[in-house]
């Protein structure tokens, strides 16, 4: 912590009317000056301001980070232990009951089904992704025009999204009349059964994330260093095979990072399916019944513990896949 | 190390203190609001919370509040119009900022009233002068006041209807598919429009309870494990209507992608033939006719199709319900502002609602109710906390439109089941559910 004052070292001329601060500023500079070593300890004593400072750069997000983040967290924690109901001044400590209800009713589970929608969904968006950042990482026309189309989804809010493509897929809509100009004349109600609605808010949703993992993929692939191409080309490496040996293995990290996201994001999907459907025709995600646990049925003792249970999820999802690809370091050279 | 340390017995200190700080609550004084003997004399600002954000946002409240100031004037009243008022009030109440008046959120259970609100005065006091009272009474007294009531049924167009052929009300439930058959075939229109997407017009079939045997206390007689879907309960009736309006391909043709603003100029311009709503929709039915080139006239009214002694029955129930926060300092203001509002200010008359004043007459609105001599049904309130709880804790949902949903996924093949076996599963989780809430 204390590293980020001692900066430069800048060698004092005369040591006469030397402030503790430059003293300190010639820290690291002394070690070259053996005569003008300065003990740190004493410097440390005399300005307890100067201790406090880091701590006073770090009250600011702190204060944030322990408001917003680990009060609600442990408020959450605390409430699945009672049965709140979330208004009512009262609650009654009902120990782990919440937590036995939700792994003895089978249904309560049974919205994860729909999760395999998405994260079939993210397998094809990671492809998708990891496509289009190899075949853009090269000098290619209009790079940088594909790159902004492709990243752009990511930008615009997910409740906009649902909206959009709540106009999309209607009956006449946007997707039907797009299917009519190449002749192909479709009654399908896109959102009417449980299979169909939940593989079109999948895709919705890899419309909307592939331009989170291309940039990332991009941004791997291009931190890798030229002569490593040229050396291969020389070595007379097909594009495959540059692909294979040299993108693959360097990018490793950021795709285990993705898939990590991809699971818990298809794990706990909730914008668009609520936005779109909310949740009617079997496409009710755990995140959504937890809502509705807590805000229709005024269950939040119970939503509670969902969440928890979420939470708990998926930290072992991640633990297990930390377990089965170690994160070791990518050495190419 | 020692830093993490240190983060760390924060984080746990911080944690501790939230467990400990669990179980705050609010104050129980039990003064009650009266309304001021010297409508000079009573002074304070009070603020109102309202879901209607149109009225406070176009200004119409405001001259509401001039219009009181005559009246009152030293009071000051302001507004906070809140559009997602349910779910913002609800979390609003765990403070004591909630306003000086509002609408009492559904979420909050009768048994808690008096905790959060100022009591109003005893029940035969008001009952006298208001309707639903009962809705709000607890231990003798009453928390709230209804802003208005509806009369619960169909929203239709009359031309369309017409031009079908259907001149009478139908009925019977099977008179009323036939109707809508006969609409589709003859018109071409969409004979009924279910709002499926928005889900919460599903809601309003709910408030029919009642009306198919015209008894006040049907919603009463669902507390405790009555099966409510068996054979010959009022859910049955309704609910398998729905079914078969839906099963008969009488509604509109993706339910999935339904929408509220439209289908209210659809029903104008005669290209949806009904819709189950209360009577509040009608004055908005006719203003969307009007917009979407159709006549105010053609819209109507009729009740859902079942007679008791060959007389139609429809239930009223209350709208929200205002009440005096019990945090609020200026009581008595409040309490001028609720009585003033409802009684005097013409609100209920604007909106075309049954009125709360049990003086005043109907609404234009029902007109054809009166005329054609519907029997209004005042829904009682007497166990509705303990029917709301069981609801909750069959997480089933008698007044949100996810039952309802799944209901018609199943009428139009596109969820597995039939109506029978849905039902018996619908009985199953409520009588479970009886047995351990609600008693």
């Amino acid at each position: 912590m204390t590293e980020t004052t001692d900066t430069a070292p800048r060698a004092p001329l005369a040591g006469s009317r030397r402030s503790p601060r430059t003293v300190r500023r010639a820290g690291r500079g002394a070690t070259r000056h053996p005569g003008r070593r300065t003990p740190q300890g004493r410097s440390w004593r005399h300005s307890p301001l100067q201790r406090i400072t880091p701590w006073l750069f770090l009250a600011a997000p702190l204060a944030l980070l322990i408001t917003f983040t680990y009060v609600p967290v442990a408020s959450m924690v605390a409430y699945s232990f009672t049965d709140w109901d979330g208004v009512s001044p009262e609650r009654n400590l009902t120990g782990a009951d919440n937590y036995v209800q939700i792994f003895t009713r089978p249904e309560l589970f049974r919205v994860f089904f729909v999760s395999g929608y998405y994260l079939a969904a993210s397998v094809l968006q990671i492809g998708v992704a990891l496509y289009f950042a190899t075949v853009l990482s090269f000098n290619l026309r209009f790079r940088n025009f594909f790159k902004g189309v492709l990243f752009f989804p990511y930008l615009i809010n997910g409740v906009a999204i649902g909206f959009v493509f709540l106009y999309f897929f209607q009956d006449g809509g946007t997707l039907d009349s797009v299917l009519s100009w190449l002749g192909v004349r479709t009654d399908h109600a896109w959102l009417g059964d449980p299979t169909s609605a939940n593989v079109s808010l999948a895709g919705v949703s890899v419309w909307r994330f592939t331009g989170l993992n291309f940039v990332l993929f991009l941004g791997a692939i291009q931190s890798i260093p030229g002569e490593l191409y040229e050396a291969a080309e020389l070595d007379g490496a097909g594009k495959w095979q540059r692909f294979r040996h040299i993108i693959a293995p360097s990018i490793k990290p950021v795709l285990s990072l993705s898939i990590i996201l991809a699971i818990s994001g298809s794990l706990s999907v909730f914008e668009i399916p609520y936005i779109m459907t909310g949740g009617a025709t079997g496409t009710s995600t755990f995140v959504i019944q937890t809502v509705k646990l807590a805000f229709q049925f005024n269950k939040t003792g119970l939503a509670s513990a969902a969440a928890v249970v979420l939470l708990a999820i998926i930290l072992l999802i991640t633990w297990i896949q930390r377990r089965l690809v170690p994160d070791d370091k990518v050495d190419l050279v | 190390m020692g830093k993490t340390k240190t983060l760390a017995g924060a984080l746990l200190t911080v944690a501790m203190l939230t467990v400990t700080g669990c179980g705050g609550g609010g104050g129980t004084s039990g003064e009650t609001a009266a309304a001021p003997a010297d409508p000079g004399a009573v002074s304070g600002e009070i603020k109102v919370l309202t879901h209607r954000t149109d009225l406070v946002q176009n200004g119409v409240m405001k001259r509401y509040a001039a219009e009181f100031n005559k009246i009152y004037p030293k009071v000051k009243v302001t507004f906070e119009g809140i559009t997602d008022y349910e779910g913002e009030v609800k979390i609003r109440m765990n403070t004591k900022a909630y306003g000086d008046v509002l609408m009492i959120p559904a979420a909050v259970a009768k048994n808690d009233y008096p905790k959060f609100f100022a009591p109003l005065g005893s029940t035969p006091e008001l009952s006298r002068t208001y309707r639903f009272t009962d809705k709000t009474e607890v231990g003798g007294k009453v928390y709230g006041i209804a802003q208005f009531g509806t009369a619960n049924g169909f929203v239709y167009n009359k031309a369309l209807w017409k031009k079908a052929g259907v001149t009478q009300w139908p009925r019977t439930p099977g008179e009323f598919t036939a109707a809508l058959e006969a609409i589709g075939k003859k018109t071409g229109a969409t004979p009924y429009y279910t709002n499926f997407k928005d889900g919460w017009p599903l809601v309003q079939w709910t408030a029919n309870i009642g009306s198919v045997t015209c008894d006040p206390k049907a919603t009463d007689k669902l507390a405790g494990a009555v099966s409510p879907w068996k054979e010959g309960g009022e859910l049955h009736t309704i609910d398998s209507l729905l079914h078969d309006i839906v099963k008969r391909g009488l509604s509109e043709k993706d339910p999935s992608t339904t929408n509220w603003e439209n289908s209210k100029g659809l029903l104008g311009k005669g290209e949806v033939g009904s819709m189950m709503l209360g009577s509040w929709a009608i004055t908005q039915m006719q203003a969307a006719a009007k917009d979407a080139g159709g006549s105010p006239a053609d819209i109507g009214f009729l009740p859902f199709p079942a007679q008791k002694d060959g007389k139609f029955c429809a239930t009223l129930v209350s709208d929200y319900q205002q009440a005096v926060s019990i945090h609020s300092e200026h009581k008595s203001a409040a309490r001028a502002w609720i009585d003033w509002f409802t009684g005097k200010s013409g609100y209920s008359e604007t909106e075309g609602a049954v009125p709360a004043l049990k003086s005043a007459p109907l609404p234009a609105t029902l007109k054809d109710f009166v005329d054609n001599d519907v029997t209004l049904v005042e829904r009682s309130e007497a166990q509705t906390g303990p029917v709301n709880a069981i609801d909750n804790a069959a997480e089933l949902g008698l007044n949100k439109p996810d039952y309802r949903q799944k209901l018609i996924d199943i009428a139009r093949g596109a969820q597995k089941g039939s109506l029978q076996g849905y039902f018996s599963e619908l009985d199953k989780k409520w009588d479970e559910a009886a047995k351990t809430a609600g008693s």
